[in-house]
């Protein structure tokens, strides 16, 4: 069934849309994750603009990451302060990334920007889980103690001022180190149509130290305000989230975060971040490889943006 | 008889320009199917139909089934910019461009015969008929691109790979030597906005009648409605999809509530 999307301007087969959702939320149930990264690449190569499915997949993230805010919060396993640091920082970004986009669209080096964002972003974090993750399982086939976790260690970022005590995670830290990582998730969040779940987290347990019981409530409150918050600034700054596209993703989304959801319980902790690891790594690699295989055709045509 | 007798008059008023030459001896009658293309959210694209009619007169008997006919549909101009990657630091990467000052963004040019057969290079150039012909201008001042410039034909081959831009050498039909039809196909991305229709008729090597028309390509219910929130209201319109995406993620997670 074919369906016309006002603002990408295409039509398309709805139910490709709604198996896209699926598919992608059954991914993002499963691990934790948004989704985004996975979506937004998806959408692209179907043939939607890619400033159209940034924005889009901004909205989208909003609707599966609430579901997972309100869990946690029944649970109490989030940190309200540290989300609120976060999102001061994050909101920022958010800004400076709506507004890069914009320019970026100007100069016609939005696709590469997008696609070098990808690259970089996906191999290391991918790379990392992946090592990460193999280690920790052959440790525990060792029959090793799984812990890394050293409470004593200080990093250098310990000594700076502001310091703030978070008391559902038990850290005391100065709120520039996390004001900073807030301000690159909502950045990148906002270039790449990413939710950034999946670098917030590592971000808050290894370099913050963030007890694990919270991390991830706290990840997705994050996550839902800043994607509310560049749902909104797209659609002012530029033009470009498209509703019927986003409620269609929305749809198979939720459904399909129930299914991953409860397949993600069957497989222990550090296989699965070996599985995500290694579909990031995967997903880098195919953007990798758009980059540097000479391409079919060498033109492009990138029609004059109005921009307001 | 009043009748005649006007028709008689007008005839003679026009006697000594009819007999300056052939050029006014047939006349061009065409008709759309629909002046307004509406776009719904089924909208898969949709063939227009054109009827037209040769009327001649008697100076014109020895050319009839002889016509050469070139309609040409061109869709909303919208500037656009054609870019070359190249190869740098052993990525690809957008690195020269070219910039079109509002060419059409569609263009059909539906013909009966090819169109090198209808007259010679510079009568198709003058009249641009055909693709190749048509004049694109460039944002360096003054500049038109010729057909062998690459990105010129770059921008062409890739509006026409999108199915925006087409050339049909058998697409006009004659039904009788004086009445012809032809369907000017809009495809699903054509975009929204006013289309010109110009019928030019072509005999031994020269245009010797044109007629034009229009349409319009514009959204309906509630594609429009949403395509005109989006680009009038992007604030409250953004404030009101991150409410619908609240109240998909809080619908999901009460009916799909496992603890």
């Amino acid at each position: 069934m074919q369906i016309y999307l006002p603002i990408a301007d295409m039509p398309v087969n709805i139910f490709v849309i709604l198996g896209m959702g699926l598919a992608v939320g059954f991914l993002s149930g499963m691990f934790g994750i948004g989704g985004g990264f996975l979506l937004t690449p998806l959408l692209i190569f179907i043939g939607v603009a890619p400033v159209v499915a940034v924005a889009t997949v901004s909205s989208h993230i909003v609707a599966s990451s609430l579901s997972g805010v309100f869990a946690y919060w029944r649970r109490k396993a989030l940190d309200p302060a540290l989300a609120g640091v976060l999102l001061a920082g994050g909101m920022l970004g958010t800004f400076a990334g709506v507004w890069l986009i914009a320019l970026l669209r100007v100069v016609g080096q939005l696709d590469l920007t997008i696609s070098l964002a990808y690259v970089t972003l996906l191999s290391v974090v991918g790379g990392l889980m992946t090592v990460e993750s193999a280690r920790a399982i052959f440790r525990a086939r060792a029959g090793k103690n799984p812990e890394v976790r050293r409470p004593g260690s200080h990093a250098w970022f310990h000594g700076l001022p502001l310091k703030l005590r978070f008391k559902h995670s038990r850290i005391y830290v100065s709120v520039v180190p996390v004001w900073t990582i807030g301000f690159f998730i909502g950045f990148l969040g906002a270039v790449m149509g990413i939710g950034g779940g999946f670098l917030l987290v590592p971000a808050l347990i290894y370099l913050l130290r963030v007890p694990t019981n919270v991390v991830i409530g706290t990840s997705m409150v994050v996550t839902l305000v800043t994607m509310v918050s560049a749902t909104v600034m797209h659609a002012a700054t530029n033009l470009s989230v498209d509703a019927v596209l986003a409620l269609i993703l929305m749809v198979g989304g939720v459904m399909g975060a129930q299914f991953g959801a409860q397949a993600g319980q069957r497989v222990r902790a550090e296989q699965l971040r070996l599985l995500l690891g290694l579909l990031i790594m995967m997903v880098g690699l195919r953007f990798a490889i758009g980059l540097v295989v000479q391409p079919d055709d060498m033109f492009s045509l990138q029609p004059l943006e109005a921009l307001p | 008889m009043m009748r005649i007798g006007r028709l008689a008059l007008f005839a003679v008023a026009l006697a000594p320009a009819l007999m300056a030459g052939p050029a006014l001896a047939e006349r061009l009658i065409i008709s759309l199917s629909q002046h307004r293309v509406l776009i719904n959210s089924t909208f898969t694209g949709v063939d227009l139909t054109l009827f037209g009619a040769i009327e001649a007169d008697a100076s014109a008997v020895g050319r009839a089934g002889n016509y050469a006919l070139v309609v040409t549909a061109a869709g909303p101009h919208r500037t656009v910019t054609t870019w070359r990657k190249k190869r740098v630091f052993g990525i690809w990467v957008n690195a020269e461009s070219r910039t079109f000052v509002e060419p059409p963004s569609y263009l059909a040019v539906l013909t009966n015969r090819p169109i090198a057969a209808i007259a010679d290079a510079s009568v198709l150039r003058r009249r641009q008929v055909g693709l190749q012909q048509v004049v694109l201008p460039q944002n360096l001042e003054g500049d038109i691109a010729d057909a062998n410039d690459p990105f010129r034909q770059a921008f062409v081959r890739l509006k026409t790979e999108q199915g925006l831009y087409r050339e049909q050498t058998n697409a006009v039909t004659f039904l009788t030597p004086t009445l012809f039809r032809t369907s000017i196909p809009l495809p699903a991305n054509a975009p929204v906005g006013s289309y010109e229709v110009t019928v030019q008729l072509f005999s031994g090597g020269s245009m010797i009648a044109d007629e034009g028309t229009a349409f319009e390509i514009i959204k309906t219910g509630f594609e429009q409605f949403v395509a005109v929130a989006a680009r009038q209201h992007g604030l409250l319109y953004g404030v009101a999809t991150a409410m619908l995406s609240l109240l998909t993620g809080w619908l999901g997670s009460i009916i799909f509530r496992r603890d």
